[in-house]
Parts: structure tokens; sequence; C-alpha cells
């Protein structure tokens, strides 16, 4: 095992996959010759040259429809968003045709492109840089949607992704680049899209958490554990398709759920996927489905309020003690 | 060829200082801040080539007269097809939006005998009936998409507005306007990337152009050298806006200026003008160098089924009638005696039967599958969709 960045863990995908595939390209702003924005792919271009690293103008439409154009022709295009909060200048591109043509046009062009890129908050950027983008692309057919949490799964899901002859939102984060964690060491290292990974077991509590906040529920476990209670923690890694069964597993043996997602709470992933615990689990619920997520409110500059917008952990904490109605 | 010079006047007096803007430079060296004493004027002095209608002959377009009958028959086979659809509409055959392309297929035409079907790329907007007959679908697969059945091009899952064809080139018939130029420039890219010969030629209406995306594809395009071409369809209206009323520079070919593109203007009602057009810039796109054309045409048909058409006056639409695009070319190929009026009415014939053959096709032709409206959306058979 390796110890990587999550960039570092990131740029090795990449990396593999364009030496393995002469197909597969990456475009985006500041990718090439500034080694990246987040240095994710620093010193790329100067191990594949110009044609396959390319720096692109600020113009996301422009080059998301271009990557679109590309996979249709049979290449496999990576397209890096400095973040996502850039994605909704090019949303068209994601939601109208890449999700899309491989259905209208009765399955004759498969659309195998990976949009990868930050996403969700970072601290005081203010409003239109903390956006937590998952719902909003998950709600689309046709696209996949994946948030990994941690450099091993980073790796193992972009690679993944990269083979995948379906249009990947691939969701990072600019908090997570710099985290490091153990990556394995296996050749041809690909983790499943579409597949939970229980991240700690339980019996007490189920929490899902994804990403970041994926960190707020192993604090809490931890707290938890200390005074005696048992939780399980599932990091979802995909948002879509989503591995309910692991959940609803999960919950057969807790019987409470908590859900952690600092997307804004409404009409959310978080509210997905009660939908579907309450579908499928109603009779093994002995607690309502709590979530925590960011206020309903746009992200605000302030550094106490921007703080205070976060999911807390303390409330997922509470919300852990109140599901299993203990003080 | 004819020539059309714009000049923007000098801002100063100072002509003594002032730089004129050259031909666009390929170079993609790193260049720093400009050296030098800042401009105290900027000159732009752009030439549009020009392809005006009866200028060409097929002669010059190295056509043969089995050539110009083929195109012939193919105009007609659009036309014919069209009239057709409309009236299935009227009857609910057909349903949704239903954009006719009826005084355009001297565009479809002239492009599709231009290029090397098969190995080219051709994107177009939702008016896309025209290109795909022009680049050999069947009637029967087309008129089968718009009945909503199994056998139609695209399986029926996307109607009038989504042709596809795989195997003839076509990526598409797409809804959103200006969404698909940028697709027919990353298409450009993958020919490029590929080194397949092949040029992509995005189509788009004078709608379009005044979206962000055709104008960031075309920086693109330019920026990267691909093999691309943009085409503006103009056929002076947006739905009911007049290109006048919607565009503070009309002249399409000076949008090109600004993306360092070479630019010209044709007579979209004369399919030789745009097969001429079309043939000197496939020529400059298989040397990547990508290229805007303004092609002036005019549908007689409103916008879709349910177009009022009050935009526009009676004497306008019967004026242009005039300048048919079918009825030029037919004129033109009894005038070279290339064939009778005799085997021209024949050539109707079949081409009406054939249009008519398709309709039967298509009501024969199965709906969907209630299951097929879980398939094409993603490459997996077992993609596990909420039901």
């Amino acid at each position: 095992m390796a110890v990587l960045q999550y960039r570092e863990a990131l740029r090795a995908a990449m990396t593999e996959e364009m030496e393995r595939d002469s197909s597969v390209f990456l475009m985006g702003e500041e990718v090439a010759e500034y080694n990246g924005a987040y240095k994710v792919s620093e010193g790329m271009l100067e191990k594949f040259g110009p044609k396959r690293i390319i720096d692109t103008p600020i113009s996301e439409s422009g080059f998301c429809g271009l990557g679109v154009g590309a996979a249709m022709a049979g290449l496999r295009p990576i397209i890096e968003f400095m973040t996502f909060n850039f994605s909704f200048v090019a949303i068209d591109q994601l939601i109208n045709n890449a999700a899309k043509i491989r259905y209208m046009s009765g399955g004759q062009f498969n659309i195998p492109i990976v949009f990868r890129g930050a996403n969700g908050a970072a601290g005081q950027l203010a409003a239109t840089h903390n956006t937590s983008t998952e719902s909003i692309y998950a709600t689309i057919p046709g696209l996949k949607v994946i948030a990994p949490s941690n450099p091993d799964d980073a790796k193992g899901l972009l690679k993944s992704a990269i083979r995948d002859n379906n249009p990947v939102i691939f969701l990072e984060s600019e908090v997570m680049f710099g985290w490091k964690g153990e990556v394995s060491d296996a050749v041809d290292y690909l983790i499943p899209i579409g597949k939970a990974r229980i991240a700690r077991e339980g019996t007490d509590v189920t929490i899902v958490a994804h990403s970041k906040s994926h960190y707020i529920a192993m604090e809490v476990a931890d707290q938890l554990a200390l005074e005696g209670y048992s939780a399980e923690v599932i990091d979802p890694r995909t948002i879509r398709p989503f591995d309910i069964d692991t959940v609803i597993e999960s919950i057969k043996k807790t019987n409470r759920c908590v859900i952690i997602d600092e997307s804004n709470p409404f009409a959310s992933i978080s509210s997905e996927i009660t939908y579907q615990i309450q579908e499928r689990a109603f009779d093994y619920l002995d607690a309502p489905v709590l979530r925590i997520t960011s206020k309903d409110v746009p992200a605000p500059y302030a550094k106490n309020l921007i703080e205070y917008y976060m999911p807390q952990a303390k409330d997922a904490y509470d919300a852990c003690k109140r599901v299993m109605y203990v003080k | 060829m004819a020539k059309q010079t714009r000049k923007t006047p000098a801002k100063s007096p100072s002509k003594a200082t002032s730089t004129t803007k050259k031909a666009p430079s390929r170079s993609r060296a790193k260049k720093v801040v400009p050296e030098g004493t800042f401009p105290t004027s900027l000159e732009l002095n752009v030439t549009f080539d020009t392809y005006p209608a009866g200028k060409f002959t097929h002669k010059d377009l190295g056509l043969s007269i089995d050539d110009v009958l083929s195109m012939y028959r193919n105009m007609l086979l659009q036309r014919r097809f069209e009239e057709r659809a409309a009236q299935m509409y009227g009857k609910q055959k057909i349903a949704g939006f239903l954009h006719l392309y009826i005084g355009q297929e001297a565009i479809s035409t002239g492009t599709s005998t231009a290029i090397k079907i098969g190995l080219d790329s051709i994107i177009t907007a939702y008016r896309d009936h025209g290109h795909g007959l022009a680049l050999g679908m069947t009637a029967n697969e087309c008129m089968a998409e718009m009945f909503g059945k199994v056998g139609g091009c695209s399986r029926g899952k996307g109607g009038s507005m989504h042709f596809f064809s795989k195997e003839k080139g076509l990526f598409g018939g797409h809804g959103i306007v200006g969404s698909h130029v940028p697709v027919g420039v990353g298409i450009a890219f993958a020919h490029k990337y590929k080194e397949d010969g092949g040029v992509s030629i995005a189509f788009y209406g004078d709608g379009a152009a005044g979206q962000g995306s055709v104008h960031e594809a075309a920086n693109l395009a330019s920026l990267y050298e691909l093999p691309s071409i943009l085409v503006v369809e103009n056929n002076h209206y947006a739905m009911g806006t007049a290109v006048h009323r919607a565009f503070a520079e009309t002249e399409f070919t000076h949008h090109a200026v600004g993306y360092k593109m070479k630019a010209a203007l044709v007579d979209g009602m004369d399919v030789f003008s745009v097969c001429k057009a079309m043939q000197d810039h496939v020529a400059l796109a298989r040397e990547n160098k990508p290229s805007m054309l303004e092609i002036r045409t005019y549908r007689y048909r409103g916008h879709s089924m349910s177009d009022p058409q009050k935009y526009r006056t009676k004497e306008e639409l019967e004026s242009k009638k005039n300048e048919d695009p079918i009825i030029r070319l037919k004129a033109y190929i009894l005038e070279h005696k290339m064939t009778s009026v005799k085997a021209l009415d024949a050539i109707d014939e079949d081409v009406k039967d054939e249009v008519l053959a398709s309709v039967e096709f298509a009501e024969n032709s199965p709906v969907p599958d209630l299951s097929e409206i879980y398939e094409h959306i993603y490459d997996e058979s077992d993609y596990p969709y909420l039901a």
C-alpha cells in the first residue's frame, strides 16, 4: 500500500488509464501548463504532451460540448471543472447532451466521458463557490454520479469511471485534495461503480455519509463508541446508481438511520435515501430516519456563518442519540 | 469570385501608426506581453468570398449529369417527404414538434454531394429531416421515427427533432438551440485526434448564432485548428424574430472575424453554390483550417406546424418562391438538356412512390414495447432504475 494524497490518487488513476488507452485525454482550465489549478494533473503535460493534456479558455459550455462530441466520435474525454460550481454554465451540455443523446439516438451513440472536479463547500468562498451538486446531477437518468471520500476509493473509482461507457459526474473536493490515505498497489485497481463501502461495522445505528461528510460520521461513531454505542458507518461512494441494498441490510440490523449530507436539504440525496428506506425497510425502523445537512440557505461568507452553515458533528451525534432514544 | 469587403474606419486620425489586422496567425508559440508601443489606432480589413446563385455550373463542380440528376432526386425526396409528413401531422400520425425544411433543400443536398459520406460528420438542429435524407438515410426509417415506431432511425425514441445515423455520420438532430454546435466541434476534435481525415460540419440557424455556446465553439475550433465548418443556415427568421431584430451585426460572416476564421457568404437557393462553397471549405477543413459559412436560404413553411406566420407578408413568401432551389435546378437540367421533361416526371413519380411506401412502412412498423423505455439510457442492460 502506498500513501497518497487524494489528488495524487486521482492523478495516478488518470495516468494509468491514459497509458492503457490512447483514446483517453484530459481537457480543462489550467490542466496543462499551469499543472492544474489544484495540482491534480501536475506533470501530466510533460508526460503525455499537448495533444492529450489540453488547456482550454474559460468556456465551460464550449469545452464540455466538445467533450460530448469527441465521446460520440469514439474518444474517452476526461473534462476537468476547476470546481463544479462552474459546471452550471455548461449544465445544458451535461443534462441535455451527455445524458440524453444515447437515449434519443436509440442507443446508437455511447458517451464515454468523465466530468470531474471539486464539489461542495470549501470554506469562506461565499454563495456561488460552495455548491454541492450531487442531487442536481443524480436526478438525471443517463448520468452516473460518484463522490469518493478517500484516496483509495478516488483511484479505484476514477479508473472505473474512465472505462465506463456512460457519462460520469465525478465529484471531488478542494478540502480533501491534500488529504492522505493508503491506496492499493494492485495492478488495474478498479472499484465497481454503484457499490457502497461499510467503513465501520456496528449494531445500534446506521450512519450514511459520503464525501467529506463521511469523516463527520466516523467522528460521531468514535464518540458514540466511547459511550458504549456501536454505529455502523456506510460510505455510499457512488450516488447514482445508489447502493440501497447495503443500507437496507444495515438497517435490518440496527433499525435506525441517520444521514449526513452537506448538500442543501430540499430535494437532496438525503431526501431520496430516506424515501427509499421507508419504502423498503419501514417495518424494520424503530425511529424516524433523521438527516443532518447544510442549512437551507446560500452559503455565507462570514467565518462563523459558514461554519454554522455546514453539517455539524454535534448535530449528527444528537441525531444518533435521538434515534436510539438515549440521552 | 465576387468579393465582399468590409472596412472598419480607423478610430484615430494618426494613420501612420495604425496597425492592420493580418491573416490569422496559427502559431501557438508562447507569447508574453507584446513588445513595442501601444497602438494609437487599429484597423480591420477583411475580405469574404461569396458564392452567388447562378455563378457555378455542374462542370465547375466536377459533377456528371448523373450526379446532377441524383441531386435533383435527393432534393425532391426531401420536399415530397416533408409535404407528406405535414399531411401526416394533420392526421395526427405524427405528434410533438414538426419543423419543416422546405425551401432549404439545396443546403443539405449541396453539402452531402461535397463530402465523403461515412467518413465526414454532420450535426444539425431540430430541422433535421433534410440533412438525414440527403445523407442517404431511408425515407422509411425517417418516417417511422416520426410515427414513433421501432422501425425509426432512433427506434421511436427521438421523433422529428432527433434523427441520428451513426452509419451515415449524422450525429443528430438536436433540440436545444445552439447546444449542438460545440458537440460538432468535438466531433472535429476527434477526427483530428484520430487522424482519420474526416471533417465535421455543424449546421445551425440564424437564431442559434446568438447563443454563447456557438461563439465558444467557434473560438475553440479556431484555437485548436480543428477540421470544422460552422454553417449558419440563415432563413431570416428565428421562429418569428427577424434577423435584424435579434442581431446587432446581421452579417454572420463577420462573426467569424472575432475568431480568426475564414468565412464566406453563400446563396442557399442554388445547390451548385452550396456545393462549391462546401467543396472549398471541406478542403480547407481537411488541412485543419476551420471556417464559417453563412448560407442565405428561406423556409417556405412556418417555424413549426403551429406557426401562424404573422411576422412576414404573403408577398414576401411568394417572391421567395420564385427562387425555389428545386425549380431552379429543374430549369438548369432542362436548359442544359441533361434529360427530358418526361424523365424528370418519372423521377417525381418515383419519389412520390418512395414517400408513400415510407408512410406504409411507418404504419406497419410496431410501436416500441413498453420495456424499451428502460433501454438505451446506459450501456448496461442491468442498470438499477427506480421503478
